[in-house]
């Protein structure tokens, strides 16, 4: 699938590329950035992200660690601590958990405990969703436990451009970014041009992928496609659709989400992950608490559902799709009452056609 | 019939990665922990150094005395005593030089102070003032840590870095028994081993962890037989002797600062006090196992050896313990003023530039705080939008 990529007439790459380029040009401006992880040497990363480093910058600047997440992130710790720039590769977004301490523990709240003396300039990046057929534990989308812990900032890009602007800006960070990157958009293509990364706007800041009046759909990562899709589909319903792709949950751009809200005075939020205290609660109370005299309906939410990861051979029926997107939208005319879901049948589910 | 019906009969060559690659003999740590104090061999150590660890063994057990006292008048939220662990303190605080890193567990502020941090600074933590009250850059010393074993991967990432930079810069981690069943204390001694890394661990094994007994903690010949499973040294030292500690720790480091790679250390000591204030210790342990322990006291060792060997008088004893008590005024004294804290320094140190959000809940406390009449600008008030 295509990407709404910014850019035309560059050179076409994948996102897995446009990362590998952000992580080789960020090592070649900087000498303390240092990527370590499992399988990041020889083999390149199992999605060939870090394929070459390597063999450029040696086996101490890209450095295959023993098979220890906590270890891997704890070591980056006290990497930054001497002064460098650790970037560290999770390999899945399940493998991730046994370094969970030293994420809440340690990474996130150096800075503070330390008041300001010891800034942890880590990126940890992960291959995060599904989409993929992943077996157990290879496609969690877990956002939401990056998004509660203060210090971190969490970021998911969804465009080959961003791809690469964004893992330069998490870099560059004197912070420590939770770098989400989606699975089923390493292979996606797009015209790019490296040497133009100003075209991406830095952590923090949100995207407006496709205008309209209608109603806002607001996502990120994954989704971004699946949102786009469904705003052309729309468009032959009579509703012209905004997408926002959020590009980073923490810092929230607020601005941006809630002027388009304010436009279009409808909003469903889109993500992969569980609903019940998931990224898409904490966005819809937000739109709420500061939109609410615009909204011309509730805040919507599409997501997983509350399950554990399915196994791949049931997945499509647990990830967000473009029917179940057109179905909240055509659940936007409310009146009155909470209007039950159509059971994702898009525009076609729904009695009494839209508008 | 298959080769598996036949027991014996099936054996595998194994291809030649899959043999020992070191003797695992010269890692394994002493059947008995090392001694120095009493022994022939303790003739020889450096007086001046002898005398310099008394002066801080002494300082050391009377600022836990008064660090425990500051608990029960309210001035220290919470304060875990090594009260009879203050020779691994010492020890390993001078068995470092200036450029090494020292990674302290909850437990070690003596160590700390050891290494000259002041001590009001070294007890902010456990004040409830901010949780690290000094520069760790300045003092080379990481913050005191309370997950378990987690800053020992920290030690080890330090120190591969600073090796990588071409720093001879040794880290030295501290770690209690307990949390040497924490899969962060596995890991950090695999990844140092595999790294090569200059770090050196010391485990402190004071018998408990709050109440759990070691025999309930591993079953292990020792904590000091785990390194060779990692590859490294394991040694086992006498924990409330001093110049034994401090003569492991000081070979430790410079096998680490050589380039050898790590030692994991084992100290066998005794927490004479209960785990921290709010712990019972005669739940489970008995008071004639604690006069066990008092009998082999780390102070009472060094000056039987001082004065022993004349290297110390009754003068010199008095000098030193006046020494400790005009400590232990000024702590008091400094610790009995309450701390001026600003409270929108819970904004300050979150992020390098405040989100959005952060910097609204800022505005929404500064209206609280002005609405209440504290209109003090804190010291760190617009050092950072």
């Amino acid at each position: 699938m295509t990407t709404a990529a910014v850019t035309t007439g560059r050179k076409p790459a994948t996102m897995a590329q446009a990362l590998g380029r952000a992580l080789r040009d960020s090592m070649a401006d900087d000498p303390s950035v240092h990527v370590l992880g499992e399988d990041v040497g020889a083999l390149g990363g199992v999605f060939r992200v870090t394929d070459g480093l390597a063999k450029e910058f040696g086996e101490d600047r890209c450095t295959d660690t023993p098979l220890a997440e906590a270890g891997i992130l704890g070591a980056a710790v006290g990497m930054a601590m001497y002064g460098l720039r650790p970037v560290v590769e999770m390999q899945f977004d399940a493998f991730a958990y046994p370094a969970f301490e030293q994420l809440v523990s340690h990474v996130a709240r150096m800075r503070n405990r330390t008041r300001g003396a010891m800034p942890m300039p880590i990126t940890v990046r992960v291959p995060y969703g599904g989409g993929i057929g992943g077996v157990e534990h290879h496609s969690d989308s877990s956002e939401i436990y990056y998004m509660a812990t203060p210090g971190l900032h969490v970021v998911a890009p969804a465009t080959v451009a961003d791809a690469y602007g964004l893992l330069r800006a998490a870099i560059a960070s004197d912070d420590p970014v939770v770098f989400l990157e989606p699975k089923r958009l390493y292979w996606s293509k797009a015209d790019w041009d490296p040497g133009r990364p100003e075209e991406v706007p830095g952590i923090g800041r949100a995207a407006v992928r496709r205008r309209g009046t209608s109603a806002t759909l607001i996502t990120y990562g994954p989704s971004v496609p699946v949102c786009l899709e469904a705003a052309e589909a729309a468009r032959a319903e009579g509703w012209d659709l905004e997408v926002v792709d959020l590009r980073s949950l923490v810092p929230f751009d607020e601005e941006t989400v809630c002027a388009s809200v304010r436009r279009t005075g409808r909003a469903v939020v889109v993500h992969e992950a569980t609903g019940f205290g998931g990224p898409g609660g904490e966005i819809a109370a937000r739109i709420t608490e500061r939109c609410f005299h615009h909204l011309e309906a509730p805040v919507l939410r599409v997501t997983g559902f509350d399950i554990p990861y399915p196994p791949p051979m049931l997945e499509q029926h647990h990830l967000p799709g473009v029917d179940r997107v057109l179905d909240a939208v055509a659940r936007l005319q409310w009146e009155s009452e909470w209007t039950a879901p159509s059971g994702g049948k898009g525009f076609a589910g729904f009695e009494g056609g839209v508008r | 019939m298959t080769v598996l019906e036949q027991p014996g009969s099936y054996r595998p060559t194994p291809p030649p990665a899959w043999r020992p690659r070191t003797d695992p003999a010269p890692l394994l740590p002493d059947a008995e922990p090392y001694r120095l104090l009493g022994t022939d061999e303790a003739a020889g150590l450096d007086a001046g150094l002898l005398r310099r660890m008394y002066g801080q063994l002494v300082r050391g057990r009377r600022y836990n005395t008064q660090a425990t006292a500051l608990t029960r008048q309210g001035r220290l939220a919470v304060y875990p005593s090594s009260t009879g662990q203050e020779a691994c303190e010492v020890a390993a605080a001078l068995a470092l030089e200036d450029r090494d890193w020292l990674f302290p567990s909850y437990r070690d502020t003596l160590a700390a102070v050891a290494r000259g941090l002041d001590p009001v600074q070294a007890l902010t933590l456990l004040r409830g003032d901010w949780h690290t009250g000094y520069d760790p850059h300045e003092h080379r010393i990481a913050p005191l840590c309370t997950p378990l074993a987690t800053q020992l991967p920290h030690a080890v990432g330090l120190a591969h870095a600073a090796r990588l930079k071409g720093d001879d810069v040794v880290a030295l981690a501290m770690v209690g028994d307990g949390g040497t069943s924490e899969g962060d204390f596995h890991e950090a001694l695999n990844f140092a081993a595999v790294w090569q890394a200059p770090v050196v661990f010391l485990v402190q094994n004071n018998g408990f962890a709050i109440s759990v007994p070691l025999a309930k903690q591993t079953a292990a010949p020792s904590l000091a037989h785990k390194a060779v499973g990692y590859g490294m040294p394991g040694r086992l030292v006498d924990g409330n002797d001093v110049a034994a500690v401090h003569q492991v720790l000081t070979e430790a480091v410079r096998r680490a600062r050589a380039g050898a790679g790590p030692t994991l250390v084992e100290a066998v000591t005794y927490r004479i006090d209960a785990h921290t204030n709010a712990d019972d210790a005669t739940r489970y342990r008995t008071d004639a196992e604690v006069e066990t322990w008092r009998a082999h006291d780390p102070v009472d060792l060094l000056e039987r050896e001082l004065t022993g060997r004349k290297l110390l008088d009754e003068d010199a004893v008095q000098r030193e313990r006046d020494a400790a008590e005009a400590m232990a005024a000024d702590l008091r004294e400094r610790m009995n003023q309450d701390p001026a804290l600003d409270p929108m320094d819970l904004f300050t140190h979150v992020y390098a530039e405040r989100t959005d959000q952060l910097r609204e809940q800022a505005d929404m406390l500064r209206a609280e705080l002005d609405a209440a009449g504290d209109t003090t600008p804190g010291p760190q008030e617009g050092a950072q939008r």
